[in-house]
């Protein structure tokens, strides 16, 4: 990967990696603290070969582990910096006690988050269970379909986190490998435009203010924790709208939407799926396949998972013509119905008083190959369920049985 | 107290020192009372405090901050006349804190 600046807008062929690296360049962070865990390691050696080169004013700090990374980056947030990380799969589960102190101390911390499997078996590719599994820890959890993606979330991932409204931190998330590790165009904006847009931090009561002394992270008893608690739910509501307003924002600027949905070809569709992540991308392949063919069917893609955008995916529902949905979901619940996704579908029709047979989906684990044969499999249990016909709970594609 | 709109984001404290407002002597279940006729100012329970609660004036001790005491018994266990039995002789008894607040 060449260091240089840019100057001039271009399209590149940049891996995921490569364009979170870019995008944490141009950001140009005070301070980055990362551990090496694949998928992610490649980020944090272009990254690294930035500071080297002096291509970036950031205090690289190489930690020990994840652990350490997440509280070096809480240290570094609390002390007035612009902090961030990256990390992979069972890299978050180490960070998973600090993501509670960064959401709870509401420092405006990003994660660069490279979605991998968690043990066991062992396995380094592809699948949202890590992410799902720190999605109760108060951050807020936008999810890339493509490099450009992520690299375009990243940017506005530190916006979000910094508004005051908000305060909360980010993690942006990509599927590891599939595209965290596939070359693909990538459009890339000039540094000055990034800087330009993220701006300058404004720090709330940061450490390093020594002529006003405050204390982080101090002990609340039950006589008020519960307050802070209902704090961070407004401030996740807040998300809500300064993500669409920071999108508009960046829409300006880029001239591509960025919602909390997006939901494609779902006008006049009878059957739907929602998707997360890189399967968005095959799956709207596969809609326009079928829409070719005359099928009536279209995809909603989860842009925002934390705050879930309930509203925005029951009015999309609500307008279409569905007689049944699909919902995919690259992680399970043991026990549960069927995954994460799924039930936060459910949610949002059951509150709006609307019912559709849902089928639940669950694909991809581990990296499993999700191809455009698994989602015509995919829409094909729709149909079924959309007639009536019974289909289990769960079914599993791609599954050896 | 003050209501989750009121709190200061992310239970930041902006006020230095400010520590001292809180009484944690409301945890406590002994209470260490204060003979100033047996002490011998040897300033051992002062030393000992982990709450800074002997009120020390000229040198002298002259009372307990029941404010900040935890009632832990150190500053009564330390105090060299509070050794044996004899309970007429002692610079500092524990005894329990039903004994004082009518409200328990």
């Amino acid at each position: 990967m060449a260091v240089t600046m840019i100057e001039e807008r271009k399209v590149v062929p940049y891996s995921g990696n490569m364009a979170a690296a870019e995008a944490l360049r141009q950001i140009n962070p005070d301070v980055v603290a990362a551990y090496p865990i694949t998928p992610q390691t490649e980020m944090m050696h272009f990254f690294a070969d930035f500071v080297a080169n002096g291509l970036v004013d950031t205090e690289f700090i190489t930690v020990e582990s994840e652990h350490s990374a997440l509280s070096a980056v809480v240290g570094a947030a609390a002390a007035g910096a612009r902090a961030m990380t990256a990390t992979a799969g069972p890299g978050l589960a180490l960070m998973w006690e600090i993501l509670g102190v960064a959401s709870g101390m509401r420092l405006p911390a990003v994660i660069a988050l490279v979605n991998r499997a968690l043990s066991s078996p062992i396995n380094i590719h592809g699948d949202h269970s890590d992410m799902m599994g720190a999605r109760d820890q108060g951050w807020i959890i936008l999810v890339s379909e493509n490099a450009e993606e992520e690299y375009d979330n990243l940017i506005q991932a530190v916006k979000i986190a910094e508004d005051e409204r908000v305060r909360l931190p980010v993690m942006v998330g990509m599927d590891g490998f599939i595209i965290s590790h596939s070359i693909e165009g990538v459009s890339l904006l000039k540094d000055e435009e990034v800087r330009e847009f993220v701006g300058k931090q404004r720090m709330f009561h940061p450490l390093l203010d020594v002529e006003h002394p405050t204390t982080h992270g101090a002990i609340a008893m039950s006589d008020s924790y519960m307050e802070f608690k209902r704090q961070q739910r407004e401030a996740m509501m807040n998300a809500y709208k300064v993500i669409r307003e920071v999108g508009e924002e960046f829409a300006a600027l880029r001239g591509k939407k960025y919602e909390h949905i997006e939901a494609y070809k779902t006008e006049d569709a009878e059957y739907i799926l929602i998707v997360m992540g890189s399967a968005a991308g095959t799956a709207k392949y596969v809609v326009d396949r079928m829409r070719e063919r005359g099928e009536k069917v279209g995809i909603i893609k989860i842009r925002t998972f934390r705050p879930f955008p309930y509203y925005d995916l029951a009015d999309a529902i609500v307008a279409s013509n569905a007689k049944a949905i699909g919902v995919m979901d690259r992680a399970e619940t043991f026990g549960g119905y069927s995954g994460p996704l799924f039930e936060e579908v459910c949610t949002a029709l059951y509150t709006r008083n609307k019912f559709y047979p849902i089928a639940g989906l669950i694909y991809g684990l581990g990296g499993r190959d999700c191809n455009i044969n698994h989602i015509e499999e995919a829409f094909d249990v729709v149909k079924k369920k959309a007639a009536g016909e019974e289909v289990p709970p769960v079914t599993y594609l791609n599954l050896q049985v | 107290m003050k209501g989750w709109r009121d709190l200061e984001i992310g239970a930041l404290i902006t006020e230095p020192g400010n520590s001292a407002e809180y009484k944690t002597g409301e945890w406590r279940a002994w209470r260490p009372v204060f003979n100033r006729e047996n002490c011998i100012d040897c300033m051992i329970c002062w030393v000992f405090c982990p709450d800074s609660s002997i009120i020390v004036k000229d040198k002298k001790v002259v009372g307990i901050d029941y404010d900040h005491c935890k009632g832990c018994g150190i500053c009564a266990h330390e105090c060299p006349k509070s050794k044996g039995d004899d309970e007429s002789k002692k610079a500092l008894v524990m005894k329990p804190e039903y004994l004082f607040r009518e409200e328990d």
